[in-house]
């Protein structure tokens, strides 16, 4: 009797949830400064646009919880901030509802959606939002006359002292090509060879010795307010942090970086997704993604939005168009992070990389 | 009285019954039987989490390391085919039909990435020959050898029909073998895997390495505190206690990080080594991201595991004992090893076994310090279960270090006897 009452309570609290959730979207996103600037830039001014509500999730990124969601047939998100990897893996099994490209706007300054989006930041199943990069960074207290290009960060003779290193293969592998001189453009096509590969290992074998790994993203900014390296590889949004909200004399290398996208993806079965697909049109307009700019150094993926690219959103003197991994200065030497070539040689290289740092 | 001589009850006296006429004997069991389904009825609820929540699901995740239907499921009509293959004469035309039909019905039921993932186990850049061949195979028509190989040049290669076969394995000793660093080949063999890629066996050693270290340094270490504890007055032993204690109750996490900023390139030791002219101002010592590191956080955090289980014991310890031996002529070396040593044993043997058990299975910690060569096994399980996805090596992973640590409790049971050991 008390299963039966309890259960008729929870249908109908639920029935209730979803009759008042009408008009309204959960959008799900990495948390932390990343979601405070969609939530500035994306969800408020549609809001006060269209009058539908966002309701914020955090996740740590992944599939897991999207492919058990869809699995189970309750899907509960609407709208999910992927990184490219997990929105072609998902759009493979089946995870995500496809994208129409044909309904995304053209830019502010008139160039068609298929040409003002940055290339590749378009897939079936998902549209970006912003490029985030792995660069490398140092202190320019302590090196006034620091690095200027990858190929510095593995000169132990002109910058001896110990280099901070992201524990994996990705992307070592494209930073120790670039080092050793080969150009951005034919990185990949180096690295498919098993010559290539083997080039990438021996550049990265000059510097072993002196390398701190790390995993986290805020493991590099701290080793080197430490002084625990003298130069370490790191997310951009985090050194462009530590300089902005704690005044640290930090200095990005631009040259060289490897840069990645965020997207917006739609779960397959999403509760309301016309509205989803309608949010998602919306925060990847040229406004909005600049708008985002002014609360995170992450570059927005359309081209028209660096003409709107104001300053950091409580510091007028700090212009953020020069912080970005797609500011046409910063841009020069950059390549994107080929996901479909990982996504083949992944589990090798994994391997073999873990094989070499155990030797 | 021949009724007393219970030798012989059974035979020469005739059988005693209770006051009901039931012979006392079965009266006895079924009273014993009821006792027992008492017993079992207090601890069944427990019984029944640990079968559900404990013992179940690590079963059901170890299966998965030698059980993997994906492949069979997902492409029936190729699995099917390639059972009767010997893995190295020339793939058939009719192998050839099968795949497509499989591959058409992949694209459609979106399984295809599932299918990828798995082949690109076995064979690096298999995974966008599926998927890219996937999205064409409604399209492609008999000869199908002949316009799979118009697409991706790949098809024709034997090793893609290999990695096929092997994936197609629906009970596999494959990711075990690959756990110990050999490779399962389509032909039912097992080799070595390629040198460049051998890294599993070199962290179970690692593995037991760090532990054995970590277990008798613990032990070096908690043995003195132990005894101080227990032979010190109640004051001053209490304030003991507690100091073993309150980093016992620090989260781990908590202290893991203060060690990084005691051993760190600038940290509090190497600034001490310094000014005490130990090293040079450029030349620190590297303490911490690397094995010595991770040795040294280890036995911190794990002491109290050997302190406190010895403590308990050399409690119980009367002191007469070594009064007695002494009166009778022992020093003070003979008296404590001959006499109070070996009392403190089942005390050292459960301390030296949890915090070595503990050990083998650490992670956060290795994970935090363990730069390039303080990675233990925990590390790759844990990156297997999370960022590759592939739960199938991680469960065979475990399935190996779990038959490891089987066979050294056996050997503990030989050695130290699993009876001798006390928590208190």
């Amino acid at each position: 009797m008390k299963l039966k009452s309890l259960l008729i309570g929870v249908a109908s609290s639920t029935l209730i949830v979803s009759a008042a959730s009408a008009g309204s979207i959960t959008a799900v996103s990495w948390g932390g400064a990343y979601t405070k600037s969609q939530v500035e830039a994306y969800h408020k001014p549609w809001t006060a646009k269209t009058g539908h509500q966002v309701v914020s999730e955090d996740y740590g990124g992944g599939l897991a919880e999207v492919r058990s969601q869809v699995e189970a047939g309750n899907v509960t998100w609407d709208i999910v901030d992927v990184e490219l990897s997990d929105a072609v893996l998902g759009c493979d099994e089946g995870l995500f509802e496809e994208i129409d490209a044909s309904m995304l706007p053209a830019g502010a300054d008139g160039t068609p959606a298929s040409d003002d989006f940055i290339p590749n930041t378009i897939t079936d199943c998902a549209v970006g939002n912003i490029v985030w990069s792995t660069i490398f960074a140092y202190d320019f207290e302590k090196m006034p006359n620091g690095p200027k290009t990858m190929a510095d960060f593995f000169d132990l003779e002109k910058f001896p002292g110990k280099r901070g290193l992201r524990r994996g293969p990705k992307p070592n592998l494209e930073m120790a090509l670039m080092a050793d001189g080969v150009p951005a453009d034919y990185v990949y096509i180096v690295l498919s060879t098993e010559e290539g590969v083997d080039r990438a290992f021996a550049k990265l074998d000059t510097i072993k010795d002196s390398v701190v790994w790390w995993e986290a993203g805020a493991q590099p900014p701290q080793l080197l307010a430490d002084g625990e390296v003298v130069m370490t590889t790191a997310y951009n949004g985090r050194i462009f942090n530590a300089v902005a909200a704690e005044g640290k004399p930090f200095t990005i290398v631009w040259d060289g970086q490897v840069y990645d996208i965020d997207l917006w993806a739609i779960p397959k079965g999403a509760p309301n997704k016309d509205l989803a697909m309608e949010f998602m049109v919306f925060s990847t307009e040229t406004e909005q993604l600049a708008a985002q700019a002014s609360w995170i150094s992450y570059g927005p993926v359309r081209q028209s939005s660096a003409a709107l690219v104001s300053s950091y959103h409580n510091q007028p003197d700090l212009k953020m168009a020069p912080h970005m991994p797609t500011d046409p200065k910063n841009f020069t030497n950059a390549i994107q992070n080929n996901f479909a070539w990982w996504a083949d040689n992944q589990d090798e290289l994994n391997e073999r990389f873990n094989a070499w740092l155990a030797n | 009285m021949p009724s007393l001589n219970l030798n012989s009850m059974d035979t020469s006296v005739e059988t005693l019954k209770t006051a009901d006429g039931t012979p006392l004997k079965k009266k006895l069991q079924q009273s014993l039987f009821r006792n027992k389904l008492r017993a079992f009825g207090l601890v069944s609820p427990l019984l029944i989490f640990l079968l559900f929540l404990f013992v179940l699901p690590i079963a059901l995740l170890l299966w998965q390391g030698v059980y993997d239907p994906r492949f069979s499921n997902l492409m029936p009509e190729t699995s099917n085919i390639l059972e009767d293959w010997d893995g190295v004469s020339e793939p058939t035309e009719d192998m050839y039909a099968a795949l497509v039909v499989d591959l058409v019905n992949a694209k459609k039921n979106k399984t295809i990435g599932k299918v990828a993932t798995r082949v690109n186990r076995e064979l690096s850049g298999t995974r966008s020959l599926f998927t890219s061949t996937a999205r064409k195979a409604s399209k492609l028509k008999a000869p199908y050898k002949k316009s799979l190989k118009k697409v991706k040049k790949k098809w024709v290669e034997i090793e893609t029909w290999q990695a096929m076969k092997v994936a197609s394995n629906v009970y596999t000793v494959g990711f075990v073998a690959a756990a110990l660093d050999y490779k399962l080949n389509a032909d039912g063999t097992i080799t070595r895997q390629e040198e460049d890629r051998r890294i599993h066996i070199k962290l179970f050693i690692r593995t037991l390495e760090i532990s054995l270290i970590v277990t008798l340094a613990s032990l070096l270490l908690g043995y003195p505190i132990a005894y101080l504890m227990a032979s010190l007055p109640l004051r001053t032993s209490n304030l003991l206690l507690i100091l073993v204690l309150l980093p016992f109750w620090t989260s781990l996490l908590v202290r893991t990080t203060a060690w990084i900023a005691m051993l760190q390139g600038e940290g509090v030791m190497n600034d001490l080594f310094v000014v005490f002219g130990f090293a040079e101002d450029d030349d620190r010592f590297s303490l911490i991201y690397n094995k010595t590191g991770v040795l040294i956080a280890m036995t911190h955090i794990l002491l109290p595991f050997m302190v406190l289980p010895i403590y308990s014991v050399m409690k119980t310890i009367s002191p007469s004992y070594v009064r007695a031996a002494k009166s009778l002529g022992a020093t003070n070396w003979t008296a404590f090893w001959r006499v109070y040593v070996p009392q403190t044993i089942p005390g050292v043997g459960a301390g030296a076994i949890l915090v070595f058990i503990l050990a083998i299975g650490y992670y956060i910690t290795p994970a935090l310090v363990g730069g390039q060569d303080g990675q233990m096994i925990s590390n790759f399980i844990d990156f297997h279960m999370r960022k590759s996805l592939n739960w199938n090596l991680a469960a065979a992973m475990g399935l190996v270090l779990l038959v490891i640590i089987l066979f050294l409790f056996w050997i503990y049971d030989r050695v130290v006897g699993i009876d001798n050991m006390k928590l208190g």
